[in-house]
């Protein structure tokens, strides 16, 4: 029996409360160390039941836990995005100007950025319950969308991730309580441009990097 | 319950008074007015269920999210009956997801509230009666169930409630989930409903949730799933 692929937490770019004070330090603490490492324990462990379970043709047990390998992978590569497009406040690489490409192409699609954030925000506050607002590309028409995913389901198929907002409210509640409009507010503060232009320029297994081959599979 | 999730307005409950002498049909031709959903007091107060749950989490809990989905409910509410009154079968359509999610809301809150109870007041320890023999019946002794319920706590992917609900065709006791606001209706009765949004133990418990699955036995109120299980 091959053993599967063990995944492990990767390390934040920045300090824990790097991301002050849009997001506090206990937040990010909690999210990355607790959180995350959570959908990778979860992930590991339900990927060596799937391999246990492809060596004995059970099928049965094979299907029973393509859900929780969905669920767990989702979390693992949804908070790895998100990390990776968020940043100081003080870096430059908050600054919309750090992505001109992607908004110019933003602006033609909202009329402004603000606009589009203000969109954005707007279908964050619409989810109801866990789940994740997007800007994505389709790699069909190259066209901008927002979208959402609910709990722990990666962006479809068709889709490549621009930026990834978690609006589970283990991101907030310590510290915005129920008052999630001030959060999805504040997050403009920290959002990585120069990540999301990137991401922008790239092919979709760019933007997935490691994790392409564990996106492909669920 | 259904005379805790709507309280008609002042006015509404004058008109009815003033039609009390009337045959009904004649009143509810007349004198209906449209009833808000409100929010239920508490029955007990909001530091009571420590340390199971913490004074702050009930107060924002009620007094905030409770109160945001009676507020959304009764909005969607009015847009229905606009879309309705225009003979707008779209529109209506469209604005199913809001009633179901801030409907769901407040139904699933009101039902939460009142099954749940300070010790002093005969919250936690365990079912008697009929609920004992039902839940028996269906998972062998109390400590499985609680186990089972624990783990299908544990389970939920995202934010949701699990239930004990009431097969109403065969009469038998089970423990189902639901996803977000999703309301206990049609081929089950809700007995016994636990929040496991994390915003009903995140601030005390943080992402240790499974202590707050633990502690939440102590603050049942049996007494009320005894109740709806007749």
């Amino acid at each position: 029996m091959a053993s599967p692929t063990t995944y492990t937490l990767p390390p934040l770019p920045y300090a824990y409360d790097a991301l002050e004070p849009a997001i506090s330090a206990q937040i990010m603490t909690l999210h990355h160390t607790k959180h995350h490492q959570t959908y990778i324990n979860n992930l590991n462990a339900a990927l060596v039941s799937q391999a246990t379970a492809t060596s004995k043709n059970d099928i049965v047990a094979q299907l029973h836990l393509q859900n929780a390998i969905n669920f767990s992978a989702g979390g693992h590569i949804n908070h790895t995005l998100f990390w990776e497009n968020l940043t100081p406040a003080s870096s430059p690489s908050a600054q919309p100007s750090s992505a001109p490409k992607l908004v110019a192409a933003i602006s033609a699609r909202w009329g402004s950025l603000e606009k589009f954030q203000e969109k954005f925000n707007a279908v964050l506050l619409g989810l109801k319950g866990s789940g994740w607002g997007w800007l994505v590309q389709d790699t069909e028409s190259s066209a901008l969308e927002i979208i959402t995913s609910k709990d722990q389901d990666i962006v479809p198929a068709g889709k490549k991730p621009l930026l990834g907002i978690d609006m589970w409210e283990h991101a907030y509640y310590l510290q915005y309580l129920n008052d999630k409009g001030s959060y999805a507010k504040g997050i403009w503060q920290v959002v990585n441009w120069k990540k999301v232009e990137e991401r922008f320029l790239s092919g979709v297994d760019g933007v997935f990097g490691s994790l392409a081959g564990l996106r492909s599979s669920i | 319950m259904s005379t805790t999730l709507f309280r008609t307005s002042q006015a509404a409950r004058s008109a009815l008074r003033a039609g009390a002498s009337k045959r009904a049909g004649a009143m509810a031709s007349t004198s209906f007015v449209r009833g808000k959903a409100t929010l239920p007091d508490l029955p007990y107060d909001y530091g009571a269920l420590e340390p199971s749950i913490s004074g702050k989490i009930m107060e924002l809990h009620h007094k905030n999210h409770h109160q945001t989905y009676v507020n959304g409910f009764n909005a969607a509410s009015e847009q229905f009956a606009a879309a309705e009154a225009k003979q707008d079968i779209q529109a209506q359509i469209a604005l199913q997801p809001l009633i179901n999610f801030h409907g769901g809301g407040h139904v699933n809150h009101t039902l939460f509230w009142e099954n749940l109870a300070p010790s002093k007041q005969g919250g936690g320890g365990e079912p008697t009666g009929k609920v004992k023999t039902a839940i028996e019946a269906a998972y062998g002794d109390f400590s499985s169930f609680k186990t089972k319920f624990n783990t299908a706590l544990a389970g939920i992917q995202g934010s949701g409630w699990a239930w004990l609900v009431k097969d109403n065709e065969t009469g038998q006791v089970q423990i189902r989930t639901y996803a977000n606001q999703d309301p206990v209706v049609g081929k089950y009765t809700p007995l016994l409903g636990i929040d496991a949004w994390e915003h009903a133990y995140y601030l005390q418990y943080q992402n240790r949730k499974a202590e707050y699955f633990a502690a939440i036995w102590d603050v049942i109120n049996w007494k009320t799933v005894e109740q709806r299980l007749k």
